[in-house]
């Protein structure tokens, strides 16, 4: 298939994806706002750790200043200035979804490009606090019905894999940075371990990638932030996890080298990468440090994206 | 030449209902109106979700716009259409004709028939063509000929489109909805199909094919990108063939061959269906700022090994100017009384014909040689005195850039409206395919219909709409 399209896909994929956990990471500040004060007394506010989780802090500085509610709402979910922004993830999936029109079914296309209609409307009006879980709601559903009508009327072929990559790199992405953000930022050191306000934390982290009632059914025990670590980087029955995020891209980069007859650096990296996640426990992890892990992660992640593109998308 | 009564295509002159319209009148006469009503709102929510949009040049509001699609279908006899089709292939056969001459023998200019300032001086002359001895001897292999039709008897020629006329998707759009949305009334007439119009375009695409090339020859649909007005017809043209649609940074082109930017490395490309204007084909031969088109391809072309349908310079062929010459043509080529006819033209740059029309603006339609769209027109009748004079100056500055043309009493056809049936103008506009193996047509085309009562202009940048148009089997 052309370059282009394969591209096309790709960044569609990572946009709906980009979008959903946006919406997720803004979900869950919101949450934990609205908890009583007793719990929510720490020096930097939840806000403040979604942007930052988002990404996109310096460009919120510029603009804005203060992280208030009101601000990062704006900053997060609407603003032209934050390329990242709900509003501008559709935006741009969407234009690419029309420049490879002909490459998806009717179905993806209508679930872009109704999604697309329907957040328009919001864009118009400012949004109040309150109702920030109806439109969230809209955008998670959106994500849903997209990746839903992928699923189930895509060919197996060539522009099912690249926008399958194109999910899970960005999927990969967003989960590493959301631990690593809440590791640093909000496990305060003199905090007494298994105090309310760490469980908070923690469980905002499983929301974050829905995930907190898999915890129970896997572990039967609970929160431990250990345990957190080891459902999001390592089980790969947990659909967020790194380790399943790379389970699918190593499968996917292979069904395109057996398609295409060859393979390249995008293969030997996923693999190794995959590999990494597989034979390591996650004491191991700890003990090495499990915020040079994420970094180091990372920066694999973004290495792999661009070996992908090098050798199929330009 | 204007008759005095408008005709209608469904009721004539006056009331008599016409035989073709004869079982759609029945049918709207037994359905309640809420139907119709509720059906025309299906109709654009089907448009709506499909996506099925057109995009207005300088008018970032409304970015992307809904062509309005009337229900109620435009309907021709197969007598009708027998005739236009033999119309419509001469008169193409003749502008390929026409085309190859200029480009090569120029017989028609040494027998004195077109001046040649006509062709050297227009702007869509391109001399890279000239002497280029073409596989196919074709020239313009999609053509969108706009028809009017003013009494029972007579069609005329308004414009040929020759460049990258657009809007046969609406035509098929069109159907289908019509087809989803009325299935009892079009169970009940006999309508010839227009289905097959994507697959005689591969066909025509792919009979025009180098000689080097594979037996299966790769086509492609090459766009300006998503940006361009048309570019949902642009993917729906590809994906209905089959084939890729690219974008010129998509192509590049080594040792005089061009080849597309694959997953897989590069892949050989043998027809090149374009919708750009030559102007942005090639940077190194046509205008150096393009960043639509693709270096070195006009070079590959004149090698042999691509072929670029509609071929470069063929727009000189369709401007307004040579537009009144092509009854000459097809005198000219073929030997034969032209079967479809223009509307007088009065030609700006001749002296005489340039008095006549500055003092008579308030009656004449003026339109700039080369233009499209409906963009820089006048319609005098519906003007101001002021606009005629703003008007004067700008045709008195540059009359070579003006022809003039009667206003003509242009048929109307009924459209849905809230307060029931009322008439509107319409024209039509059908797509005519010329491959090696000869001129294909489907039956019918596009109608588009001026939505304003008494308006004249249907282009969809003006607010125009479009309907399903109907060939009844004979």
């Amino acid at each position: 298939m052309l370059s282009r399209d394969a591209d096309s896909l790709y960044w569609l994929s990572r946009y709906v994806e980009r979008a959903e956990n946006t919406a997720r990471i803004l979900d869950v500040a919101y949450r934990m706002a609205s908890m009583p004060i007793s719990y929510n007394d720490l020096e930097t506010n939840e806000w403040e750790s979604a942007l930052i989780t988002a990404g996109g802090v310096d460009e919120f500085r510029a603009t804005y200043g203060e992280a208030t509610p009101e601000n990062v709402i704006e900053f997060l979910a609407f603003s032209e200035a934050n390329p990242s922004s709900i509003q501008n993830s559709f935006d741009t999936a969407r234009q690419n979804a029309r420049s490879v029109r002909s490459a998806l079914t009717s179905e993806m296309w209508e679930a872009i490009n109704s999604a697309w209609l329907d957040l328009r409307r919001y864009k118009a009006r400012k949004i109040k606090v309150e109702d920030l879980p109806k439109f969230l709601n809209l955008v998670k559903e959106a994500s849903l019905r997209y990746d839903g009508s992928a699923m189930r009327t895509m060919l197996r072929n060539d522009a099912y894999w690249f926008s399958r990559l194109g999910l899970y790199i960005e999927r990969a992405d967003n989960t590493a940075r959301v631990l690593d953000v809440k590791y640093h930022v909000l496990l305060p050191q003199d905090a007494p371990v298994g105090g309310g306000i760490d469980y908070y934390q923690w469980a905002a982290i499983l929301r974050s990638v829905s995930a907190l009632v898999s915890y129970q059914w896997v572990y039967h025990q609970n929160l431990r932030p250990w345990l957190v670590a080891d459902l999001l980087i390592l089980r790969e029955e947990m659909p967020r996890s790194l380790a399943a995020c790379y389970g699918a891209l190593s499968r996917h980069l292979d069904d395109l080298s057996h398609r295409y007859g060859t393979s390249g650096a995008a293969q030997r990296q996923a693999r190794a990468t995959h590999a990494r996640l597989t034979n390591r426990n996650i004491e191991d992890i700890f003990q090495h440090g499990l915020h040079e892990f994420l970094q180091d992660f990372l920066a694999d992640n973004n290495r792999l994206s661009l070996a992908i593109s090098n050798q199929y998308l330009c | 030449m204007a008759a005095q009564t408008i005709f209608d295509e469904m009721n004539g002159h006056g009331g008599q209902s016409r035989d073709a319209y004869r079982v759609l009148q029945d049918w709207l006469k037994s359905v309640p109106p809420q139907l119709l009503e509720h059906r025309r709102e299906e109709a654009e929510l089907f448009f709506r979700r499909v996506g099925i949009t057109f995009a207005v040049y300088g008018n970032a509001e409304a970015e992307e716009r809904l062509i309005p699609f009337d229900i109620i279908p435009r309907i021709l006899s197969g007598q009708e259409w027998a005739r236009l089709s033999r119309g419509l292939e001469q008169r193409v056969t003749a502008l390929n004709l026409f085309l190859k001459d200029i480009y090569n023998q120029r017989d028609i200019l040494r027998a004195g028939i077109i001046p040649p300032e006509l062709v050297y001086l227009n702007p869509y002359y391109r001399p890279q063509m000239q002497g280029l001895n073409l596989n196919s001897s074709i020239y313009v292999q999609v053509a969108g000929i706009d028809l009017v039709r003013v009494d029972d008897q007579d069609f005329y020629v308004l414009e040929d489109n020759l460049r990258t006329p657009s809007g046969v998707s609406y035509m098929l759009e069109n159907r289908e909805v019509m087809m989803r949305l009325f299935p009892e009334l079009v169970g009940i007439q006999r309508i010839r199909p227009i289905e097959n119009y994507v697959d005689e375009l591969l066909g025509t695409l792919k009979s025009v094919a180098p000689a080097s090339s594979p037996w299966d020859p790769t086509v492609v649909l090459l766009t300006p990108g998503s940006l361009n007005s048309a570019y949902y017809e642009h993917s729906f043209l590809a994906d209905r063939m089959g084939v890729e649609l690219v974008e010129g940074r998509d192509l590049f082109v080594r040792d005089e061959m061009v080849y597309m930017r694959t997953t897989e490395g590069p892949k050989r490309v043998d027809v090149i269906y374009s919708r750009i204007d030559d102007d942005f084909l090639d940077p190194l031969v046509f205008r150096p700022d393009s960043g639509l088109g693709v270096p070195g391809l006009i070079a590959a072309y004149r090698a042999g090994n691509v072929a670029i349908a509609n071929a470069p310079g063929t727009g000189v062929a369709d401007d307004k100017a040579m537009y009144s010459y092509v009854p000459d043509m097809v005198r000219f080529y073929m030997g034969e009384e032209p079967i479809l006819k223009n509307v007088p033209t009065w030609r700006c740059r001749e002296q005489e014909a340039l008095s006549y029309v500055l003092d008579n603006l308030h009656e004449l339609v003026v339109k700039e040689v080369n233009g499209s769209g409906g963009y820089g027109m006048l319609v005098g009748p519906h003007a101001t005195k002021e606009t005629c004079e703003n008007f004067k100056a700008r045709v008195l500055a540059n009359p070579d850039n003006y022809i003039a043309q009667p206003t003509l009493a242009l048929s109307t056809s009924p459209i849905f409206t809230e307060k029931g049936l009322a008439p509107r103008h319409v024209d039509l506009r059908p797509f005519v395919l010329t491959g090696r193996d000869g001129v294909r047509l489907v039956p019918g085309g596009l109608t588009r219909v001026a939505l304003t009562e008494g308006s004249l202009v249907v282009n969809s940048s003006q607010g125009g709409g479009t309907k399903d148009t109907w060939v009844l089997s004979e």
